[in-house]
């Protein structure tokens, strides 16, 4: 394997309230390799998107990232002043964002904040940045882009709206994109198509992805490896086959058995009764025992460490060798 | 086959999205109308499961408002129960009122679905004392337990407002509160949408153990397949308004006739292909403002020819099971279907996009 081209250790995230601190990303560590999509699963406020706020400096005041350290191609990124991320931004890591109307300004053509992009980025001309935005719509699969160019991001589908969002984020060529949930607000054919374009973006640019997404699915079709999280940490990190067919947590067996499948036919899904703890109110121990089915007394005082189960890693005490 | 609960026949609605009258007559710009469903006929049978999918846009949503009276019919004729609630020979106010008790809608949003400055008991306890007027309070309230118990929520929680309860508790709010009158039908529109999958997984569950306790009949509107797949008994396939196909669910996921539901299909992903390449499919959903002539989904089907181009296809029985509105199936001129049929591999790369 390659040297990782981001390497995040012990990262801790915090959001400082009234009613004292709530950690919100605990103590994680992972890395991704170049041409390498990592996939970031869990429920909603696992962490999952705070983890790729930190890594990419947008955690909105007061949230800050209290502790570890995250690294983009040997040099340490977490700790860099506000101009110096944000050259990093945008040139060495790009995002793609759930909603894509949001993500575009709504008063400029995509023409012009694609050309702003390049500009900013790359040391381009403006003809020579439109032709590059032109080319881009292009490898993003816009027909007509010289047309295109020139429109309005209401003049767009859902889907050809995250097209443009995916041509901002390729546009200086970064290294690494972050992608949270970029097909979430899809209808399921126009997900298939986005899907199949970051895989290729990865195959061909050699770009590294951390795909942050509730849905186990795209996950499956589209990651190498995955991370699933539980309440501000990592409780199985693995190859994305190994996690899907030989899951080793218990949380990570009761999330894959309660997804629907088209094929099989089963009378009940496997429920995980109760919720995700809140902030607030995290359990001591391992925070999933309260909802476990096989936890032991061990685990309701004692937090496990991500372990070596097989080919993944998982945080159980049930799960050793 | 047993005799239906609800029936429509012909369904369509309208709507009329003309600009202002001032630019009609200054731009010279015609009025417009959305044909939102066109023609919809559908039967579901008492204790069964209907599932009805679609892309956003193709007008599931408005056959539930049409169902439960919150749209009226542009054409077409609603029977419920045997009380005719919209089109030729609508039975009186009466008669209809007392019909429409007999079903309830779920919303997708828990959030936006209940108000958030009343305690879950009054929101619950709201049905069952607008349909029993002079009811005991102390009977409202023995209800109102028995139905929070009913969906797996402690009667201590009548008291507590819905802020404090998570996404799941709220939409075991809601399904009491359409139990609350004693519904045979209920019409669910996304209802576990908005939740996570395990909590999904609770949901469906609960719903699936309600409608055997309580022999109840379900229209579940969803785009997740998947979920279609787990509750549904039949499944209707809209597309631009129309029904494309009603089978058997068995049926449909083993073998999809039409091309739209082949895609869907295909379009999924699913945990067992990981590795795979799922199937590339082309085009996007036209504007239902100027929607296609001849079979609405023509643009983007490979198999499509002059016919298809010039005729509306309408819904035929196919020999396999259910039906389908497709002029290649009724000429047999498609190849035989599979999930993973490669026919249905529309060139390959994502370049093809129409605008």
């Amino acid at each position: 394997m390659n040297a990782p081209l981001l390497c995040v250790s012990n990262l801790c995230v915090e959001f400082p309230t009234r009613h004292g601190t709530l950690t919100a990303v605990h103590d994680i560590s992972f890395d991704i390799a170049p041409g390498e999509v990592l996939g970031v699963v869990g429920e909603s406020g696992a962490g999952k998107s705070l983890t790729g706020a930190a890594v990419i400096g947008l955690i909105d005041p007061p949230g800050r990232i209290a502790g570890g350290e995250v690294w983009l191609a040997g040099r340490r990124i977490d700790n860099l002043p506000y101009d110096a991320m944000r050259k990093i931004r945008g040139r060495e890591i790009g995002a793609v964002f759930q909603d894509p109307l949001t993500s575009l300004n709504p008063l400029y053509t995509v023409g012009r904040q694609l050309v702003e992009t390049i500009e900013t980025h790359l040391d381009l001309g403006p003809s020579a940045a439109r032709a590059r935005a032109i080319a881009l719509l292009e490898e993003v699969g816009i027909s007509a882009a010289a047309r295109r160019i020139d429109h309005y991001p209401h003049q767009f589908s859902g889907g050809m709206r995250q097209r443009v969002v995916i041509a901002l984020a390729i546009a200086a060529s970064p290294k690494l994109i972050i992608a949270d949930e970029p097909t979430t607000a899809l209808d399921v054919s126009i997900q298939a198509q986005i899907i199949q374009l970051i895989k290729r973006l990865c195959r061909d640019h050699g770009t590294a992805v951390m795909l942050v997404t509730h849905d186990m699915g795209v996950i499956a079709e589209t990651a190498d490896r995955v991370a699933v999280m539980y309440a501000g940490r990592i409780v199985e990190i693995g190859p994305v086959a190994d996690v899907i067919h030989r899951c080793a947590h218990p949380y990570t067996v009761g999330l894959m058995g309660s997804i629907p499948s088209i094929v099989e036919e089963r009378d009940r899904l496997t429920q995980i009764d109760g919720a995700m703890p809140r902030l607030n109110a995290v359990p001591v121990g391992c925070a999933y025992h309260p909802r476990c089915p096989r936890a032991i007394e061990r685990c309701r005082h004692d937090r496990p460490e991500l372990l070596q189960v097989g080919a993944t890693r998982a945080a159980c005490w049930l799960a050793r060798g | 086959m047993a005799e239906p609960l609800l029936t429509l026949t012909d369904v369509a609605r309208t709507f009329d999205v003309s600009p202002p009258w001032l630019d009609r007559v200054l731009e010279r710009r015609p009025r417009m109308h959305l044909k939102a469903v066109d023609g919809v006929t559908l039967s579901i049978v008492r204790g069964e499961t209907v599932g009805l999918v679609g892309e956003s846009g193709c007008g599931k949503s408005t056959v539930a408002r049409l169902i439960v009276g919150l749209y009226e019919p542009t054409r077409g004729r609603i029977e419920f129960d045997g009380v005719v609630l919209a089109g030729a020979g609508t039975g009186g106010g009466a008669a209809r009122r007392a019909a429409r008790r007999g079903m309830q809608m779920i919303f997708q949003d828990p959030y936006a679905s209940l108000n958030p400055r009343w305690r879950v008991a009054d929101v619950v306890a709201e049905p069952i004392r607008a349909n029993v007027p002079g009811i005991a309070s102390a009977e409202v309230d023995a209800r109102v337990a028995q139905l929070l118990a009913q969906v797996g929520l402690g009667a201590a929680d009548g008291a507590k407002y819905p802020h404090q309860f998570s996404g799941g508790q709220r939409q075991r709010v809601s399904i009491a509160r359409a139990l609350s009158s004693e519904p045979r039908f209920l019409v669910c529109d996304e209802p576990t949408s908005a939740l996570d999958v395990s909590v999904q997984a609770q949901v469906l569950n609960l719903m699936r153990d309600l409608q055997r306790r309580l022999g109840l009949t379900y229209l579940f509107i969803s785009h997740n397949l998947a979920v279609v797949h787990h509750i549904a008994d039949r499944v209707g396939v809209m597309y631009l308004g129309r029904i494309v196909e009603l089978a058997p669910t068995r049926r449909l996921f083993a073998s999809p006739q039409h091309p739209y539901t082949r895609m869907l299909l295909a379009a999924v992903p699913d945990l067992s292909m990981t590795g795979k390449a799922r199937t590339a499919v082309a085009g996007e959903v036209p504007n239902p403002l100027d929607p296609p002539s001849g079979c609405a989904f023509h643009p983007r089907c490979p198999f499509a020819d002059d016919r298809c181009r010039a005729e509306t296809p309408v819904l035929k029985e196919f020999a396999g099971g259910g039906w389908v509105a497709c002029h290649a199936v009724d000429e047999e001129r498609l190849p035989t279907a599979n999930v993973a049929c490669p026919a249905v591999a529309i060139g390959g790369t994502d370049r093809q996009v129409r605008l």
